[in-house]
Order: structure tokens, then C-alpha cells, then sequence
């Protein structure tokens, strides 16, 4: 590729460097149940998880394409071409001095360290298949707060793996969940016992360096009764002229008063497919909160799932999609209210910009033995040209007649006047449009961790930048 | 330190917007220090003026000139305009929702004034000044930009600005409306306090002659299809009051 078209993919992208690959081990392209049982023997894992994932190779392999969504993108997908297992490093360390010296730059730049010094509980980074870092502040160990990259929580905790593991996502749930259990690496397992409450978040990132990589890490967070966690997540990868595939599987579980914040900035090279399963099962008096931020990648399916199981449980979901150039970002949310007086509220936002589709697909259901629920689905979306594109999907099933059900949506365009007045106060034409984009952003942005908003708020910016025509 | 150039010198403009003329040669003067009114019937061209002075990206100026002590205006995008200093009061204030006050302000007057005079006690002083002598709770920095704004609160949030930023030109369009007799006193204040025995001028657009007894005029010119076709001291605005605008508009169109 020439430099110059190199430039224009990467356009303002910020994150699209990438390191030379220094490959310890790394699986030829293509999938086969061999790729899926080589994988399980490297890891060294027990005969009931090889069985898993064999099974849910099958399934992937049996199993359509979703007939929604963006069906043309999805079939652009070569799965033969797709690497699915990279290792670039034999350990997980717990100190940064000894992470290999290019991926320790890498997370540098990225400002993991900054961030772990300053306002986190503890730190996993997963840089292609393996986690290349980890880290967790004594105290919370002491506690009893379990917090590994999955491999190592498979290899220490078998036992509670194999009870969770499955138990929200089945391998049958999608194409993608059965895709992601047969060739899982990486993610975090977290287990949070009774009562304790995890006061600052613990991160996750995640990194893609190869081309043509596939990742495809498992998360399982278990909040026992009356705990409390925020998991925050970030993702990026270089620009390449030929895409990845990122496919996670993500299950929570709240037992009883329990409370889950999962929060997500999305922010991967527009030449990565997420295809992501998120779920998340509220026992009684549990909250489960999905914050998800989604502003790179190609296409983006995901929808964040709250099963409602236990009276007066409670889910969220506040979202915001950027679609750019290129961009289909199809998100959304489902609740189901399974048990009484449950509550759910989901805010959706969308821009959508340079021809960006933007898309809200929600399902909320009310069970017939659930009795006086209440939700609320409010989704706004904002155009920002001519070309571009936004579609909501709402689905409601009420098959009780107390729940009290609220639903908005709006869609706007940003108005010459708005622009003028901001232009009017000294600020460029980019800088209006930030603003403007920024604001529409703020039910979301105030929700995230401080140090997260500042940084969605500078992206966003540099999304506006050389945008006005 | 008057500079001798006027603070704004508008000559000969003629505008519109999709091939229809709306300003059509208008000449206007603001020394130093001066504060001018501009009368005129709803659609005379007050609003188009005061956009094509901050430079609305619609409007086509088709001749003549518009200088901000002595530089060319035209030539700048609406953003330089204000960092040279020119301030429009708008008619219709724009709201931006989630985007608060206090942040808005602070990212305002960084941009026009500069990002020191936008930091610190110094400014949170100023702010707060301002803000109690406007009668703005402060709970107003928490809102969302005129989000929700009664018609009094926009008013008075565009003059917080102006009084925060300062402009050598201060251009307000039909500030007075909506507001009640406090209000206008309030505002009132804050003009002359911007303007007299300063460098700095004002342009009042208004079709009421209320807010021009407590801000004396130097002049007062009336437009009529964008024409100034009168222009007198603060006596011709008591008169408009008293005689309307027929027997000018009886006038122009006789001398045209
Ligand atoms: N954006 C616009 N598009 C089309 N016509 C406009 C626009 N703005 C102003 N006009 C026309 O220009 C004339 C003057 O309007 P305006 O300057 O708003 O008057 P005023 O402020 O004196 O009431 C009116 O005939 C109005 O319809
Ligand atoms: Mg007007």
C-alpha cells in the first residue's frame, strides 16, 4: 500500500501504529477442529473445557450467518483468513519492566500504566491471544477479590470455572458466542466475595498488533452477595488495509444485592469486526449496569443483555455509537424481566457521520408471572450530514399487564444556527461540531470514570477534525 | 488610546441570500465609545446586519465593505471575528444540549481572551461577579447552554458573555424583548459599562424605545428595506414611539 493511502485509512485515527511482530507462537490461518483442540492441549486444560469448545466448534461451523443486521458486511468475513491463535509473549508478568520491551511501549503510549498508578484497583493487559500483564493491589487480594486472566483463572479456580462458565452465554447462543467458546483466549475471570465492595475500577486492555489477528478473549465476573465491582475495558488496533476479528463472549453473574458496573470505550481500528456476546444475570436486589462506548471498528454487533431473575433487580444500559466513514455500528440492549418488581432503563445515542450507519436494535420482554415492572427505553440519534444513516429497531414484549413501560426516541440534525452561535463565541467550525457532539454524548461521558470521559471527549474531537467541507 | 478609525465602519453593504438583495447600501459609523440604535418594522433587515457583521455563512455580501477598526471584517471566518472582538446578542439564542454552562464560559473566554484569563480565582471572582450583579443563580453553571432557558434567562445569559468577554464591538439584537424592566435596567448597566470611556463601541437593535432610556444612544438610525433612511439623536427614537414608521417609509420610498 502506498504511504499516502496509508495515511488516508489510518485518517485521524490515533491508536494505528503497530509493533514489529515478534511472534513466540502462531497458529497458520484457518480453523479446523484441530485448531481448536491444539489450542486446548497448548493451554494445558482440563477434558471437560477441550469438550466445550469441540462442541462449540461444531455448532460454529453448522451454524448460519445472522439474516440481520449488515448480512453484506458479515459475509465479507473470510474465516480461513482469520489467525487464531498468537502468543508474543510466554508470560503474564506482574511488573512492566519485564513485559517484551515493543509491547511495553505499546501499553505505554496507550497510558495503561499512568492509569494503574492513578486511579485503579488492578490492571490486565491482553495484547493479541495472552494477557502480557497483570496486576492487582494487595489489598483486594486480601480480601479474598480474585482477579486473573481467565487462563489462569481456569488453571487456579476449576472448579468455580466450571460452574459459571457457559451458565449466562451458552456456546449455542450465536454464531459468534459458539465461535468465541471454541477458540477463547485471554479476558479476565474476576469473583468478588461477599459484602466486599471493590471501591476503584479494575481495567482490562486489550490490543490487536497483527493483521488478519482474530481475539477472542472470555470474561466471567461473579459479584457474590452484597459485593460490588466496576470493570472498565479498552480496546485498539493498528489500520490495516485487511481486517480482524474481534469476538468476545462476556458473562456476568449478580447474586443477591449485588452490584456490576461494566464499562466500555470501543475504540478499534476501522478494519476489526466486533462481534460481541454480552450478558448479564441479576439475582434478587441485584444491578447489573452495561456503560458501552463504541466508536471504532468496522462493524460492530453488540447488544448488552440484562436477564432480570430475581425480585427487585435492576439493569441499565447507556450506549453511544460513532459511525463514520465505512462504519456500521449496530448496537442496543436487552432486558428480560423474569421476576417482579424489576426495573430496566436503557439510553441509546448515536452520531452518525461521512455516510456512518448508526443502528439501535433493543428487545425488552416482560415475563407473564412478573408482576409491576417498570421500563424505560429512551434512544437519540444525531446526523451530522446527508449521507449518513440511522435506523432503531425497538422491540417490546409485555405479557403483563402492570409493568409500566416508557419509550422515546428522537432523531436531529446538528442546525446551521446551532453551529453559528458556537462559531459566533471564537471557536472553529471543528471545535462547534465537538462541542455540540461532546453534549450529546453527556448522559453517557457522565457515567464513565473521569480520566474515561476526558479521553471519549478528545476522541470525538479528533473524529470532528477536518470534517467540515 | 482612541485609535482615530471608528470601531465599526460599514459602507455601502449590500446582501442577501439566494439571489434575494435584503441589505441594500447600507452606511453606518461607530466612533470609540459610542453606542448607536438601529429602529425598524420586523423584516427591515436588522437581524441580517447584525449575521453579516459576525459573518452568518447564508448571507452573500454582493458590494461594499464592513471594517473593524479599520481591518476588513469580511475576509474572517465568524470565529476570528469574535476573537477580534466583535459580540452579537442574539435574537434567538441556540440551545446545545450537554453542554454546561461553566464549561462553555470558561472554553468561551479561553478562546476569545485567552486561556489565562480563563483560569483561576481571578475568573471564578469575575464569574461570580457577574453573575450576581445579572441575578443569575449559580446553580446556572450546571445547566445545559439556553437548554430549557426561559426567554429572560437566555437574555440574560448573552450578557453574562458580554460581559465576560469584553468585545470592542458589542452588537445586541432585540436584547430588550423578553425581558422585564429590571432586566433592561440590568442589561442596561452592563452596556454602558462595556462602552462608556472605553474603545469599545455598541450597536443596540431594538423595535421598542424602552431599553434606550436607560442606555442614551449617541445615534439612532432607522432601516427600512434595508436602507438606513433616517439617522438623529435619541429624540428620533421617542418619536418612531409617537409617529410609527409610516410617514418614513411614505419618505423613502418618495426619494427613491
Ligand atoms: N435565512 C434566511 N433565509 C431567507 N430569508 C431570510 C433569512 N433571514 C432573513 N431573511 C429575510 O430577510 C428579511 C429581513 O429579515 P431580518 O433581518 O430577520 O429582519 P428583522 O431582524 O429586521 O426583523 C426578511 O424578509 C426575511 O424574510
Ligand atoms: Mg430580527
Amino acid at each position: 500500500m502506498a504511504a499516502t493511502e496509508a495515511r488516508e485509512a489510518v485518517g485521524e485515527y490515533k491508536s494505528g501504529w503497530h509493533d514489529p511482530e515478534n511472534a513466540t507462537i502462531r497458529f497458520d490461518f484457518g480453523l479446523s477442529e484441530q485448531v481448536v483442540r491444539d489450542i486446548s492441549a497448548l493451554k494445558n486444560e482440563p477434558e471437560w473445557m477441550t469438550e466445550i469448545r469441540v462442541k462449540a466448534f461444531h455448532h460454529f461451523d453448522n451454524r448460519p450467518m445472522p439474516t440481520w443486521g449488515n448480512m453484506s458486511m458479515l459475509e465479507e468475513i473470510d474465516f480461513d483468513k482469520v489467525c487464531y491463535y498468537l502468543r508474543s509473549s510466554d508470560a503474564t508478568e506482574k511488573d512492566w519492566e519485564d513485559v517484551p520491551e515493543d509491547i511495553r511501549n505499546t501499553f505505554d503510549k496507550l497510558g495503561i500504566p499512568e492509569a494503574e498508578q492513578k486511579w485503579l484497583s488492578g490492571v490486565t493487559a491482553q495484547y493479541e491471544s495472552e494477557a502480557v500483564y497483570h496486576s492487582i493491589r494487595e489489598d483486594l487480594e486480601q480480601q479474598g477479590v480474585i482477579f486473573l486472566d481467565m487462563d489462569s483463572g481456569l488453571r487456579e479456580y476449576p472448579e468455580l470455572v466450571k460452574k459459571w462458565f457457559c451458565s449466562v452465554v451458552p456456546y449455542q447462543d450465536n454464531k459468534f458466542s459458539a465461535l468465541n467458546t471454541a477458540v477463547w483466549s485471554g479476558g479476565s475471570f474476576i469473583y468478588v466475595p461477599k459484602g466486599v465492595h471493590v471501591e476503584l475500577p479494575v481495567q482490562a486492555y486489550f490490543r490487536i498488533n497483527a493483521k488478519n489477528m482474530g481475539q477472542f478473549e472470555r470474561t466471567l465476573i461473579i459479584a457474590d452477595e452484597g459485593s460490588s465491582i466496576h470493570y472498565v475495558e479498552g480496546c485498539t488496533a493498528p489500520t490495516y488495509s485487511t481486517d480482524s476479528l474481534h469476538s468476545a463472549v462476556v458473562e456476568l453473574i449478580a447474586l443477591p444485592g449485588a452490584h456490576i458496573r461494566y464499562s466500555t470505550v470501543q475504540n478499534w481500528s476501522t478494519n476489526v469486526y466486533n462481534l460481541v456476546t454480552k450478558r448479564g444475570i441479576a439475582h434478587e436486589n441485584a444491578k447489573i449496569e452495561w456503560v458501552d462506548g463504541n466508536i471504532g471498528s468496522k462493524l460492530t454487533m453488540k447488544y448488552p443483555a440484562v436477564i432480570l431473575k430475581g425480585e427487585g433487580s435492576h439493569a441499565e444500559v447507556i450506549s453511544v455509537a460513532y459511525s463514520g466513514k465505512g462504519q456500521h455500528q449496530d448496537a442496543g440492549a436487552k432486558i428480560h424481566h423474569l421476576a417482579s418488581n424489576t426495573t430496566s432503563k436503557i439510553l441509546s445515542k448515536s452520531i452518525s457521520k461521512d455516510g456512518g450507519r448508526g443502528s439501535y436494535r433493543g428487545m425488552v420482554s416482560v415475563s407473564p408471572k412478573a408482576e409491576n415492572c417498570k421500563l424505560n427505553v429512551v434512544c437519540d440519534a444525531l446526523i451530522l450530514d446527508d449521507g449518513s444513516r440511522s435506523d432503531t429497531y425497538p422491540t417490546m414484549e409485555v405479557a403483563n399487564p402492570s409493568a409500566r413501560c416508557e419509550h422515546e426516541a428522537s432523531v436531529s440534525k446538528v442546525s446551521d444556527e446551532q453551529l453559528f452561535y458556537l462559531m459566533s463565541r471564537g471557536h472553529s467550525e471543528e471545535e462547534a461540531l465537538a462541542m455540540i457532539v461532546n453534549g450529546f454524548f453527556e448522559p453517557f461521558t457522565r457515567e464513565l470514570p473521569m480520566e474515561y470521559a476526558v479521553e471519549l471527549n478528545k476522541l470525538m474531537a479528533l473524529e470532528m477534525e477536518g470534517s467540515i467541507g | 488610546m482612541a485609535s482615530d478609525k471608528p470601531v465599526l465602519e460599514i459602507s455601502n453593504l449590500h446582501a442577501g441570500i439566494d439571489d434575494t438583495p435584503i441589505l441594500r447600501g447600507i452606511n453606518l459609523e461607530i466612533p470609540a465609545g459610542e453606542i448607536h440604535a438601529i429602529m425598524g418594522r420586523n423584516g427591515s433587515g436588522k437581524t441580517t446586519t447584525a449575521n453579516i457583521i459576525m459573518g452568518h455563512p447564508d448571507f452573500d455580501v454582493t458590494d461594499g465593505t464592513v471594517e473593524l477598526d479599520g481591518g476588513d471584517l469580511l475576509e474572517m471566518e465568524p470565529w476570528e471575528r469574535a476573537r477580534e472582538g466583535v459580540f452579537l446578542s442574539f435574537q434567538y439564542p441556540q440551545a446545545v444540549p450537554g453542554l454546561q454552562v461553566g464549561n462553555f464560559l470558561r472554553k468561551t473566554v479561553a478562546a476569545i481572551r485567552g486561556e489565562d484569563v480563563a483560569k483561576g480565582a481571578e475568573f471564578r471572582k469575575t464569574l461570580k461577579d457577574a453573575m450576581t450583579e445579572l441575578d443569575i443563580d449559580r446553580s446556572f453553571l450546571g445547566r445545559y447552554v439556553n437548554d430549557g432557558f426561559s426567554g429572560g434567562e437566555k437574555k440574560r445569559f448573552e450578557i453574562l458573555q458580554l460581559m465576560l468577554l469584553q468585545p470592542k464591538l458589542a452588537i445586541l439584537d432585540e436584547t430588550d424583548s423578553g425581558l422585564d424592566i429590571d432586566g433592561i435596567r440590568t442589561v442596561a448597566k452592563g452596556i454602558n459599562a462595556a462602552v462608556r470611556g472605553t474603545d469599545s463601541g455598541a450597536l443596540i437593535i431594538t423595535h421598542y424605545s424602552r431599553i434606550l432610556e436607560h442606555v442614551q444612544p449617541d445615534k439612532v438610525h432607522v432601516l427600512i428595506k434595508g436602507r438606513i433612511v433616517k439617522s438623529g439623536g435619541p429624540e428620533l427614537a421617542l418619536e418612531l414611539e409617537e409617529r410609527g414608521y409610516e410617514w418614513l417609509e411614505t419618505e423613502a420610498e418618495n426619494s427613491a
